[in-house]
């Protein structure tokens, strides 16, 4: 279990709590947290799921893998900490966790 | 633009794997089809988004991907004969005097039948657009989502976003005729083919394509003619890009699109049908997979099987008011399995 924190880009916060083993994106889907489309559901295969990891969380969430760095190349204003939040597996090490949503997806 | 006019019982909008098996369904009961798809190829979201991806929930297959299991639809549906008619959308859907309707495609394919089946699932795949302030005024004029005519680009200065087969593919063939190419994408790795990436870096290495790492952040101009882009770097710092033309290919969305000015009543972007006959609004016009929604709706591959089977025999009343249609199985029916070219 883990406690997630989404921000939007207007600053709006919303905590939610995440089952061990689900994703960030599952986790924002079941809460409907505005911005995660997640178009594809989950397949790694549509970048709208994608959000910025907090500084303090980039080491704990790793880094992504060859197939989803790809998929980024398919999302708006990439930066050094961007996730595909369907990668990204909660798990009790990430309570905590803070990710922003960007301004814009596509 | 095709002037071409085919008449068949039933167009099918969708070749997504609930299309193909309604092949599979009318085609049983006699009525033939043709389908016409957005994609270049069957398959829909199974062979777009997760081809290679398992699908677990597909009765009798523990295990499937989405580009087998379409394999396996095309082959199943095989002894139908239905027609494709791939890259290319259904824009307009008329009534003609007689019943019936015809259906036009943004290539010009014209279609007259007796019954529509709507199977295209989330909407038809359409290229992303990037939410850059101001794109609209510039899009059709400076900014492409899709090459037509490479002729339109001879002599122009053009810039090309992306890092995938699209982006890759037409740096080569535009580079030719363009007064100068830039290729920026993100990263100095690529998604595309690597004998493309190899040739795009041999024509850098000649001069002919420059290639810079960034990120499109503003586009300049005025009255849709394109200027400069402004271009994000990956060290943070901003840079100008002179261009006339710019080609962002950050891969496809699915977008409903014209299906929402058919006359059909929509409810949030989905065609509400019964689940005895799965017709929308519209007499003669079905809905079924993933576009469609009823109490207890599940966008399950399996459900828009069972809603094929259905679909198909309400069909039949339209393309055979005549003929009484008598349920038969296909382990014991002589006469289905003729039309399965298996007896």
């Amino acid at each position: 279990m883990a406690r997630i924190t989404f921000i939007q880009n207007d600053g709006t916060e919303r905590v939610v709590e995440a089952e061990s083993g689900m994703t960030v994106m599952e986790a924002a889907v079941k809460n409907s947290i505005p911005g995660i489309a997640a178009e594809c559901g989950g397949a790694c295969a549509c970048a709208t799921c994608h959000v910025y990891v907090d500084d303090a969380w980039r080491q704990a969430t790793g880094q992504p893998e060859q197939m989803e760095e790809d998929m980024l190349d398919f999302a708006f204003d990439v930066r050094p900490s961007s996730r595909l939040s369907c990668q990204i597996k909660v798990s009790d090490a990430l309570d905590g966790l803070v990710v922003r949503i960007p301004d814009k997806q596509f | 633009m095709s002037d071409e006019l085919i008449k068949t019982d039933a167009v099918i909008v969708g070749a997504g794997p609930v299309g193909l098996f309604a092949v599979f369904e009318l085609g049983l009961v006699d009525i033939k089809a043709h389908v016409i798809d957005n994609l270049d190829r069957p398959g829909g979201q199974c062979a777009e988004l997760y081809p290679e991806k398992p699908i677990y929930d597909v009765p009798g297959l523990t295990v499937v991907t989405g580009q087998e299991l379409t394999d396996r639809l095309m082959e199943q549906i095989k002894p139908f004969g239905a027609e494709f008619h791939f890259s290319q959308r259904v824009e307009s859907l008329d009534r003609l005097d007689g019943g019936g309707f015809r259906l036009t495609t943004d290539l010009g394919k014209k279609f007259e039948c007796k019954v529509v089946v709507i199977a295209a699932g989330g909407g038809s795949f359409t290229p992303k657009r990037p939410p850059l302030p101001g794109i609209e005024q510039y899009e059709d004029k400076s900014v492409f989502y899709s090459v037509r005519k490479i002729e339109n680009f001879r002599g122009r200065d053009v810039l090309i976003v992306g890092g995938g087969d699209s982006a890759l593919d037409w740096t080569l063939n535009l580079q030719p005729v363009a007064k100068s190419l830039t290729l920026l994408h993100r990263r100095q790795e690529f998604r595309a083919a690597p004998a493309s990436v190899q040739k795009m870096f041999d024509l850098v290495e000649r001069g002919g394509v420059t290639f810079k790492l960034g990120q499109v952040t503003e586009l300049h101009g005025q009255g849709g003619k394109l200027t400069s882009v402004t271009v994000k770097a990956s060290d943070g710092s901003s840079f100008e890009q002179k261009t006339e033309v710019m080609l962002p290919f950050f891969g496809l969305t699915m977008k409903l699109g014209p299906v929402a000015n058919w006359g059909i009543n929509l409810h949030e972007n989905l065609l509400p049908v019964d689940t005895a006959k799965f017709e929308t609004s519209e007499k003669g016009i079905f809905a079924i997979g993933d576009i469609n929604t009823y109490p207890g709706k599940l966008k399950l591959i399996l459900s828009g099987f069972h809603e094929a089977a259905l679909m198909a025999q309400q069909a039949h009343h339209y393309v055979y008011p005549n003929k009484k249609l008598i349920f038969q199985y296909t382990t014991s029916s002589s006469s289905l399995q003729k039309k399965l070219g298996v007896k």
